[in-house]
C-alpha cells in the first residue's frame, strides 16, 4: 500500500491504494467519483474516458501507480471547470441535442468527443467523418447519430 | 372514469378504471389473426388496471407536482413521458413535476412489471385523470378562496387567474384545497386540442444529469461498508462451484475481506463470492481462485447441437396446397442481451431485514422472493429501484439482486455487487437461438396460404407478470413453455397481409433454465418479422413484382399502408442504386402502432473490406427511413430517439450481434468479441418520422424500432447481394473476428498500458 497523489479536477488529492489498482477503482470505490462509468475494465467499451493533462484515456487501463503527482486528471464533473463555465459547450450540445437514453455511457463519450475535437482543432482542422467513425465508445442505447451531431455543434462552440 | 381525491395534508390525487375494450379493425380478409383482437398490450394493460387507483399525484406546498412512477426507468424515457402527461393535464410545466421510482409495492400486484412496452399504454389516461382531479381541485378551492365560480378561472403554469386579474399558485392552495375525506370525483379531462405539452418534443427530465455525471446508477450510491463484490463463474453455463483450493491463500490477497463459495439455484447462478476493498482486487481474487467446477446442463453442447435439438422439434407445416411454393430456413443465432450497466445490485441483508438497490423491472417479485428465499419477513425487506443503464429484456429479471441479497446474508456485510463485462457476455441472458421456417402457397396472383414455425430455445418467463405467484406458475415443469411463451408468441406473432390461411406456431425446447434467456427487446418480434418480411420479398421475386408494390397490394391495415407510403416516398423506394447497393422496405405491427422501414445499404467490397482494429465492418448501411404510428405520440423527440436505437439493434442483429455457442460456453467476452453497432456501422442518414395521431391511445415505443428495421436490413442485404440471407448475424458462421478470452480463469485482467494509448 502506498500513497498517491494527482491532480483530481483541479484539487490536489491523496489516496492510499496499491500500486497495481486502477485509477478507475481509486476514482470509485476509494474517492466516491462515479461520473467514469464501468463498462469493461477492459478499455474496449469507453464508458470510463476521462482527461489526463487535457487528454482523453481510460482509468480502467492505468494502474495508480504510473499516476504522477503532477498529472491532471479530469472526470466529467470537472469537466465545466476547464472552460470556467457550468457546462462545458459539449455538454451543452448533448442538451440542445437531447442525445442522453439511459446516460450510462455519455459522460464517457462526451470525455471522449472534447478531446477529439480539441486535436482536431490543434491541427488546425475540421472533424471529419472519418473521425466521428473512429469513436469506439459503446452506446448500447444506439444514441449514436446524435452523438455525431452533437459533437459538431459541441466542436462550433468550442474555443480554437 | 372516475379519480379520487385522497385524504392527506395536500392535494393528493389518483385514478380508477375499468376494464377497456378496443375493438380492432380486421380490414379486407381474409387474414384473420388472435392478434387483430386482443394483443400482449392489452393484456399487460388490464393486468394493471385494478390497481390504478393507488397511483397518487401529489401537489406538494410549493406548488411542484410529484408521482412516484411504479416502473423502471431504463433509457425508454418514461419518466419524461409521465412528467409531460402530468404536466399537460394540471397546467404546470414540466419542469414543476418530479417523478420518482418507486420502491416495490406488492399491493400494486400486477401493476409494477415493467415490460412489453407497456408503460405509457398502461399509465397514460389514469395519470390524465388523477392529474385532472388534481388540477379540479385546485381550481375548486380558489373559486372559493377568490369567491368566484369555478368555470370563471382560468389556469396556466400553475397559477390560477380570475377575471379581473386576481392570483393564487398551486403553492397557495396545495395545503387548502387538501381533503380530510377520500372522495370519489369525476374529472373534467382537457381536450385533445387543448393539450400543449403532450404531442410536443421535450427534452429528457433526467439530461443534465446524464451529462454531467450526476445520474446515480445502483453502483453510484454510497451505501456504508456496501464493498465492492464479484463473482467468480464458471467455465460452462450454469455449471456450479464444489470446492475452493487456495481460500485461505485468496482471503490473504490485498484488499479482500471475504470469500465464499455460493450455492446454485434457480435464482442464483452462484460461484464463489469474493468481497473487496475495490473492484480491481475483486477481479484480482476472482482470477486467482483455483475452483473445483461441477458441469452445467448444457456442457458440450455447441450451436450445431441446438441447431440439431431444434430441427427434430420443428412442428408440421399445414398440407400443402396447388400452386406455387416457396419455402425457407432461417437460422437466429443465440445473441445477447447485454445492457452497458452490466448486471448490478446493492444489498443490506443483516439482523433479520434487507434493503436492496438495483435497476427491476419486477420489483414486487424482487421482494417477495428474496423475503422467502432469505426467511425474512416482506415488511422487514426493502427494495428500492435504481435508475439503469439499459434494459433490454435483462431487467425483467432480477439477477443480482437475488446473488446481492443472498451474498448479504451469507457473509452478513452490505454489499455492492457488479458482474464483470466478460460474465454479462458468458452467463448473462440471451436472446435464444432460434429457427423459423416460412412457406407460402400462391396462385392466380392471390397468396393461398402462409406458414412458419418458429422453434426456438425457451425464453425464461419466469419473471411472471413481476410478482411471486405467476413466478412460481411459470416455474413448475414444462409450464414456462406451454403458458407464458404460447401466449407472448400468440399475442405478437402476426403476418400483416392478406396471406389467406395463415398459421403461425411455436415450439421451444429445453426447461427455462437450461440456458440462461429472456425477453430480449422485441422478445419473439425481430426473428419472426424478419423471416416473413425476407420471404415477402422472395413472393415478390416469385410473383414478378415490385416489393413495395407487392406490400402495397397485400397489406391488411390501414395504418400499416398509411406508414408505408410515407417511408416509401420519405425513403425514395426505387431509385437508381449501383450494384452492390440495395434498398430493403417492411412493415411491421404491434403494441397498437404500426411501423415502415427503408433501408439502404452497401455490399460493395471497398465499404464491406474496411479496416477498423478489432472490429466488424462489413457491409454498411448508408441511409435509414423509419416511419411509426404510435397512436397518439406523447413525446415524438423521445420516440425518434427509441426508434434510432431500434434501428441500431436492427442493423446488429442482422449483421453482426451474435453469441458464439462452443462446447457449453459463449466465446464473446467484451464489446470488441460481440459486435453491436459502432461508429463505423452508423448509417450517416437516419430519418425518423413520427405520424401524427391516429387513434388516440398510446402505443408502446421502446422495442417498436428493432423488428422492422432488422426486416428492412435483411431484405437490403439479399437484395443488394441477389441473395436471401438464411443465418443471423450473417457474420456468425465467417471466421471468428477476434481472439476468444479463456474461460479460466473466467474473466480477463484489466490492461496496465493504459497512459500509451492517450489522444
Amino acid at each position: 500500500m502506498a500513497t498517491h497523489s494527482f491532480i483530481l479536477n483541479g484539487k490536489q488529492v491523496s489516496v492510499d491504494a496499491e500500486d497495481d489498482v486502477r485509477l478507475l477503482w481509486v476514482l470509485r470505490d476509494l474517492l466516491g467519483v462515479t461520473g467514469p462509468k464501468y463498462g469493461c475494465g477492459l478499455s474496449v467499451c469507453k464508458a470510463c474516458t476521462s482527461h489526463i493533462n487535457g487528454k482523453a484515456f481510460n482509468p480502467c487501463s492505468v494502474p495508480v501507480g504510473d499516476i504522477k503527482p503532477s498529472d491532471e486528471i479530469t472526470t466529467i464533473e470537472g469537466l465545466p471547470a476547464t472552460v470556467g463555465k457550468d457546462l462545458h459547450p459539449m455538454q451543452q450540445a448533448w442538451l440542445d441535442i437531447d442525445v442522453a437514453q439511459c446516460g450510462y455511457c455519455q459522460p464517457g463519450q462526451i470525455m471522449a468527443a472534447v478531446a477529439l475535437v480539441k486535436e482536431a482543432k490543434a491541427a488546425g482542422r475540421e472533424i471529419t467523418d472519418a473521425d466521428l467513425d473512429g469513436i469506439r465508445n459503446v452506446c448500447r442505447c444506439g444514441t449514436y447519430p446524435r452523438i455525431r451531431e452533437a459533437i459538431r455543434q459541441g466542436a462550433a462552440n468550442m474555443p480554437a | 372514469m372516475v379519480g379520487y381525491l385522497i385524504a392527506a395534508p395536500t392535494v393528493v390525487a389518483a385514478a380508477r378504471f375499468g376494464l377497456v375494450t378496443e375493438q380492432a379493425k380486421a380490414a379486407g380478409l381474409p387474414t384473420v389473426q388472435p392478434v387483430d383482437h386482443y394483443d400482449l398490450s392489452d393484456i399487460l394493460t388490464e393486468a394493471a388496471l385494478p390497481t390504478m387507483g393507488l397511483l397518487k399525484v401529489t401537489v406538494n406546498p410549493d406548488g411542484s407536482a410529484s408521482f412516484d412512477l411504479p416502473r423502471a426507468e431504463v433509457g425508454q424515457g418514461i419518466t419524461t413521458a409521465c412528467a409531460m402527461t402530468i404536466a399537460d393535464e394540471m397546467e404546470l410545466p414540466v419542469e414543476k413535476v418530479h417523478v420518482t421510482l418507486a420502491d416495490a409495492r406488492p399491493e400494486l400486484v400486477w401493476n409494477q412489471l415493467t415490460g412489453g412496452s407497456n408503460s405509457m399504454h398502461a399509465l397514460y389516461e389514469p395519470l390524465r385523470v388523477a392529474a385532472a382531479v388534481a388540477r379540479g381541485q385546485l381550481v375548486q378551492a380558489a373559486a372559493d378562496e377568490l369567491d368566484v365560480l369555478a368555470s370563471q378561472l382560468s389556469v396556466k403554469a400553475g397559477v390560477i387567474t380570475a377575471p379581473g386579474g386576481r392570483t393564487l399558485s398551486f403553492a397557495d392552495l396545495a395545503q387548502k384545497a387538501a381533503v380530510t375525506k377520500t372522495t370519489a370525483v369525476t374529472p373534467k379531462l382537457k381536450a385533445s386540442s387543448a393539450q400543449t405539452v403532450v404531442g410536443s418534443d421535450q427534452r429528457r427530465i433526467d439530461a443534465l444529469e446524464a451529462v454531467t455525471g450526476r445520474k446515480q446508477f445502483a453502483m453510484d450510491l454510497q451505501v456504508p461498508n456496501a464493498l465492492p463484490t464479484m463473482l467468480c463463474r464458471p467455465p460452462t453455463i450454469n455449471g456450479h462451484a464444489v470446492s475452493v483450493q487456495n481460500l485461505a491463500d485468496v482471503k490473504a490477497m490485498p484488499g479482500v475481506t471475504d470469500v465464499a463459495i455460493v450455492e446454485h439455484n434457480q435464482f442464483v447462478q452462484g460461484g464463489v463470492a469474493v468481497r473487496a476493498k475495490t473492484f480491481g482486487q475483486c477481479i484480482d481474487a476472482v482470477r486467482a481462485l483455483k475452483v473445483t467446477w461441477a458441469p452445467g446442463p448444457v456442457d458440450g453442447k455447441s450451436a450445431d447441437d441446438v441447431a440439431a435439438d431444434l430441427k427434430k422439434n420443428e412442428l408440421p407445416l399445414t398440407p400443402k396446397l396447388p400452386g406455387t411454393t416457396i419455402e425457407e430456413v432461417f437460422t437466429f443465432h443465440f445473441r445477447p442481451g447485454d445492457p452497458l450497466e452490466t448486471n448490478c445490485a446493492v444489498a443490506d441483508v443483516r439482523s433479520g431485514s434487507a434493503e436492496i438497490w438495483s435497476s427491476l423491472k419486477s420489483p414486487i417479485w424482487a421482494k417477495e422472493q428474496i423475503a422467502t428465499s432469505l426467511g425474512i419477513p416482506p415488511d422487514k425487506t426493502t427494495v428500492h429501484v435504481t435508475q439503469g443503464g439499459g434494459s433490454f429484456g435483462r431487467h425483467l429479471f432480477c439477477d443480482a439482486a437475488f446473488e446481492a441479497a443472498w451474498i448479504s446474508k451469507q457473509l452478513g456485510k452490505p454489499v455492492k455487487l457488479m458482474w464483470h463485462r466478460t460474465d454479462n457476455f458468458r452467463h448473462g441472458r440471451v436472446h435464444p437461438m432460434t429457427t423459423s421456417r416460412v412457406r407460402i402457397t400462391h396462385a392466380g396472383g392471390n397468396v393461398l396460404s402462409f406458414d412458419q414455425r418458429h422453434t426456438c430455445v425457451a425464453t425464461d418467463f419466469t419473471q411472471g407478470i413481476g410478482d411471486l405467484l405467476t413466478s412460481m406458475d411459470q416455474s413448475l415443469p414444462k409450464q414456462n413453455s406451454l403458458q407464458f411463451s404460447q401466449t407472448v408468441f400468440m399475442l405478437t406473432a402476426n403476418v400483416p397481409y392478406n396471406f389467406g390461411a395463415v398459421t403461425q406456431l411455436l415450439n421451444e425446447i429445453y426447461d427455462f433454465n437450461t440456458f440462461n434467456t429472456s425477453s430480449v427487446r422485441n422478445v419473439y418480434s425481430p426473428n419472426v418479422t424478419t423471416a416473413t418480411e425476407l420471404m415477402v420479398d422472395r413472393l415478390a421475386q416469385s410473383m414478378g413484382k415490385d416489393p413495395l408494390a407487392l406490400r402495397r397490394e397485400f397489406v391488411r391495415d390501414d395504418r400499416l399502408a398509411a406508414v408505408l407510403e410515407k417511408a416509401a416516398s420519405a425513403g425514395s423506394w426505387g431509385r437508381p442504386m449501383p450494384a452492390g447497393t440495395a434498398q430493403g422496405i417492411a412493415i411491421h405491427k404491434e403494441y397498437k402502432g404500426a411501423s415502415a422501414c427503408l433501408v439502404e445499404i452497401d455490399c460493395r467490397p471497398a465499404t464491406v473490406n474496411r479496416k477498423v482494429r478489432d472490429a466488424y465492418t462489413g457491409p454498411r448501411v448508408t441511409k435509414v427511413t423509419h416511419v411509426v404510428d404510435v397512436g397518439l405520440p406523447i413525446n415524438p423527440l423521445g420516440i425518434r430517439a427509441q426508434i434510432m436505437g431500434g434501428i441500431m439493434d436492427g442493423i446488429a442483429q442482422v449483421l453482426s450481434y451474435g453469441l458464439h455457442l462452443e462446447k457449453g460456453a459463449y466465446l464473446e467476452g467484451s464489446w470488441d468479441n460481440a459486435f453491436y453497432t459502432r461508429q463505423w456501422n452508423v448509417p450517416p442518414e437516419v430519418n425518423v418520422i413520427v405520424m401524427p395521431p391516429t387513434t388516440g391511445k398510446a402505443g408502446g415505443v421502446g422495442e417498436f424500432g428493432v423488428g422492422t428495421s432488422m426486416a428492412a436490413v435483411a431484405c437490403a442485404y439479399g437484395r443488394a447481394t441477389g441473395k436471401t440471407p438464411t443465418s443471423f448475424p450473417i457474420n456468425h458462421d465467417g471466421p471468428l473476428g477476434f481472439e476468444p478470452y479463456p474461460t479460466s480463469p473466467p474473466i480477463p485482467q484489466s490492461p496496465t498500458n493504459g497512459l500509451e494509448n492517450v489522444s
